[in-house]
C-alpha cells in the first residue's frame, strides 16, 4: 500500500495550493474587512510552505509501495 | 458573538478534508483483512508513524481548545502538561514497560491484566476503560458541536452527526490502520492549521519576551513562584505538580492509558515500539509552541485596552475556550480560516476515532471474547469489531445528547481520568517490578483506588469535607484539586495491592516470565549503532526537557 507520507503530502499540497491562489486572489482584490497583519499576506508565504513541504513528502512517495 | 463567517474557500477545504478521510477508510479498506489487522493495524508500523499517532491520539481539538484556555486562565503553569506531566512517562514506558507489553504479544492493556494477574481483574479494568472511552467520546462529540454552534453557527445536529457517521465510516471499514492514518494527517493540520497564530502573534506583539513581559509574575514562568501556592496563577505548590501530575496522573495516563498505548503496539517490532513514546516525546515537548503561545497571546492582547481583543462572555463567566477560535477570526484571512476550522475539526475527529478504536479493541477482546464467546474465530472478531464500532459511535451520540442537556458534565472530563488511570499506574507498576503482587492483591487494589477517587471527589463535589484535606493548602484551584486526587488515589491502590498480596496466594515465578522485571530477559541494544538506540534518544528528550524548564523557569 501507499505510506501515509504520500497521503500526507497530497493533502498538504492541495490545501497550499487552494490557499495560495486564495492569496493571491486578495491581493489583486482586497477585501473590505481586512484580518490583523493582513498587509503581510499571510496566506501567500504560508500556502507556499505548505505547497513545498506538500510537494516534498509527495514526490519522495509518490512510487514508493510498503507491505 | 459574531460567528465566523466561512466563504467557498473555506468550504472546499473542510470538504477535502471529509474526502480526503473517507478515501482513506475505503482504499485501506482491501488491506483488512484479519483481526489483527483490524486491531492492531498489522503490527507493521515504523516508529515515526506509531510515533506520531501515539502523540495524535492524545491530541484532540478539546485538548486544543482547553490547553489555550487553560492558560489563559493559569498562566505557563499549563506547560507542565506537556513537560514534566508528560515526557517523563513517555521515556518510561518506551524504556522500561514496553519491553513486557510488547513481548507478551498481548492485544490492550487490560489483556496484560489478564496474563500477569487474572480474568477478573482484566474484566474490571475492560468494562472501566470501556465506559470511561465512550463517556469521554460522548462528551468529545458534544464539545465539538458547541464551539462549531458557538463560533461558526453551525446546526448542533448535522455537526454532530455527520463527524459521527464519518469516523464510525472509515474505522469499520479499516479499524486502527486508518485511525491512525487520519490521526497523522490531522498532526500535520494542527501544526500547519495552528502554528501560525503563535507566529502572527509574535510579530504583532514583537516578540516572546515582550508577550512574557505583558503578564503578570504568576503568569509568565513554570516554577519561580510554585514555592507559595498564593503566587501562581495555578494555585498549586510544586510538590503538587511533581507528585500529582508528574507522577501519577502522567505515568497513569502515558503509559496505562490504552486509547494511546494501542498505537505503539502497532509497531513492527520491540525497538520500534519502544521508539514510539521516545519520538513522541520530542513532539510533545515543542506542542506548548502552538498551545501555550497562543493562550500567551490572548492573554497578553486582552490585557492592551487598544488590542481591541476580548474573550468571549457567557452569563457573565468568561469562556476561556474562546481564546483559540478568536485569535483565528483575529488573524486569518479566507482560507486560512478554512484550514484553522479543518484543524480543529480534524483534532475532534480523530480522537473520536482513537476512543471508537480503542474501545472495540476492548470490548471485542477483553469483554466479548473473554466473557461471552470463548470460541470466537478469527472472522467472528473482526465482524464484532465492525459492529462494535458502530455501537460505540451510536453510544458516543447518545452520550453527547446526554451531555447537551446536563453540560456540567463537561467539568467531570479530568476527574473521570483520575478516577479509571491513576489506580491502574500503580497496578501496573507493581505488577510489573515486584513478582509477589499476587492477583487479589492487584483486583482489590484496584477496586479501592477507582472507588476512594470516585468518593474523594464526591466528598468535594457534594460538600461532604473540604477541598483543604486532599491538597494540604487553603487556596487551590480545581486543577490542583485534581492532581492531588489522583495522588491518594494512586497511593491508597498501591498501599492495598502490597498489604493485600502479602496475605493471598501467590503465582509461581516461572508463570510470570515475560511480564515480569527480573524473571524476564532484559533487551539488549549494544549491538545497534548509536542512532538506533532507544536509550539515546530517550538521553536527548530528557536533556531538552531540562533545558526547556531551566529556559522557562
Amino acid at each position: 500500500m501507499k505510506p501515509i507520507w504520500y497521503f500526507v503530502g497530497l493533502i498538504l499540497l492541495t490545501m497550499g495550493g487552494i490557499i495560495f491562489l486564495s492569496g493571491i486572489y486578495l491581493l489583486i482584490d482586497p477585501p473590505t474587512v481586512k484580518t490583523v497583519l493582513s498587509e503581510t499576506h499571510p496566506d501567500i508565504w504560508w500556502g507556499a510552505v505548505m505547497i513545498l513541504f506538500g510537494l516534498l513528502l509527495y514526490l519522495k512517495n509518490r512510487k514508493v509501495i510498503i507491505n | 458573538m459574531e460567528t465566523i463567517g466561512l466563504t467557498f474557500i473555506d468550504w472546499l477545504i473542510i470538504l477535502i478534508y471529509f474526502a480526503f478521510v473517507m478515501g482513506i477508510g475505503l482504499y485501506l479498506r482491501k488491506f483488512t483483512t484479519s483481526h489483527e489487522d483490524f486491531f492492531l493495524a498489522g503490527r507493521k508500523n515504523s516508529a515515526w508513524v506509531a510515533g506520531l499517532a501515539f502523540l495524535s491520539a492524545n491530541l484532540g481539538a478539546l485538548e486544543l481548545l482547553g490547553m489555550t484556555g487553560n492558560t489563559f486562565k493559569y498562566g505557563m503553569y499549563v506547560a507542565h502538561f506537556y513537560w514534566i506531566g508528560a515526557i517523563p512517562a513517555m521515556i518510561f514506558l518506551g524504556i522500561y514497560m514496553m519491553p513486557f507489553y510488547y513481548s507478551s504479544k498481548i492485544s490492550s492493556i487490560p489483556g496484560y491484566l489478564k496474563l500477569r494477574f487474572d480474568e477478573k481483574t482484566r474484566v474490571l479494568n475492560g468494562i472501566a476503560f470501556a465506559i470511561m472511552t465512550l463517556l469521554v467520546s460522548g462528551i468529545n462529540l458534544y464539545a465539538m458541536a458547541l464551539v462549531l454552534h458557538t463560533f461558526l453557527g453551525w446546526n448542533w445536529d448535522i455537526s454532530m452527526w455527520v463527524s459521527a457517521i464519518t469516523v464510525a465510516g472509515y474505522v469499520t471499514l479499516s479499524g486502527l490502520m486508518s485511525a491512525i492514518f487520519t490521526e497523522i494527517i490531522q498532526f500535520f493540520l494542527i501544526w500547519f492549521g495552528l502554528f501560525l497564530v503563535s507566529i502572527l502573534g509574535i510579530l504583532e506583539i514583537g516578540s516572546l519576551d515582550q508577550i512574557l513581559a505583558r503578564l503578570p509574575a504568576s503568569m509568565n514562568s513554570i516554577w519561580a513562584t510554585s514555592g507559595n501556592p498564593a503566587n501562581n496563577g495555578m494555585m498549586i505548590h510544586w510538590g503538587g505538580i511533581v507528585l500529582g501530575l508528574g507522577f501519577v496522573l502522567s505515568f497513569g495516563y502515558w503509559t496505562t492509558d490504552f486509547l494511546v498505548v494501542q498505537r505503539a503496539f502497532s509497531a513492527k517490532d520491540l525497538r520500534t515500539a519502544r521508539m514510539t513514546p521516545i519520538l513522541a516525546s520530542f513532539f510533545k515537548m515543542a506542542l506548548p509552541f502552538v498551545v501555550i503561545l497562543a493562550g500567551l497571546i490572548a492573554l497578553a492582547l486582552s490585557n492592551d485596552p487598544n488590542s481591541g481583543f476580548k474573550l468571549l462572555q457567557d452569563g457573565g463567566q468568561i469562556n476561556y475556550d474562546s481564546a483559540l477560535p478568536l485569535l483565528i477570526k483575529r488573524y486569518y484571512p479566507t482560507g486560512l480560516v478554512g484550514l484553522g476550522v479543518t484543524a480543529l475539526l480534524a483534532g475532534f475527529m480523530a480522537g473520536q476515532a482513537g476512543n471508537i478504536s480503542a474501545f472495540n479493541t476492548v470490548w471485542t477482546y477483553d469483554i466479548y471474547r473473554s466473557v461471552l464467546n470463548r470460541k470466537a474465530s478469527d472472522a467472528h472478531l473482526l465482524w464484532m469489531g465492525r459492529v462494535s464500532t458502530i455501537v460505540g459511535v451510536i453510544i458516543s451520540l447518545g452520550t453527547a445528547y446526554w451531555a447537551k442537556s446536563f453540560p456540567s458534565i463537561m467539568d467531570y472530563m479530568q476527574a473521570i481520568f483520575s478516577w479509571v488511570n491513576a489506580p491502574l499506574f500503580a497496578t501496573m507498576l507493581l505488577g510489573m517490578f515486584v513478582w509477589w503482587i499476587t492477583p487479589n492483591g492487584a483486583f482489590w487494589g484496584l477496586v479501592t483506588g477507582m472507588s476512594s477517587s470516585f468518593l474523594l471527589w464526591m466528598g468535594v463535589k457534594f460538600h461532604w469535607f473540604n477541598e483543604s484535606i486532599i491538597t494540604m493548602s487553603n487556596v487551590q484551584s480545581d486543577m490542583a484539586a485534581n492532581f492531588w486526587r489522583a495522588w491518594w488515589a494512586w497511593l491508597l491502590c498501591f498501599a492495598v495491592t502490597i498489604i493485600v498480596s502479602l496475605f493471598t496466594k501467590k503465582r509461581k515465578r516461572e508463570e510470570l516470565v515475560g511480564l515480569v522485571k527480573g524473571l524476564t530477559e532484559e533487551p539488549k541494544d549494544s549491538h545497534l549503532p548509536l542512532l538506533k538506540r532507544p536509550a539515546f534518544f530517550a538521553v536527548i528528550s530528557i536533556i531538552v526537557l531540562v533545558i526547556l524548564n531551566i529556559l522557562f523557569w
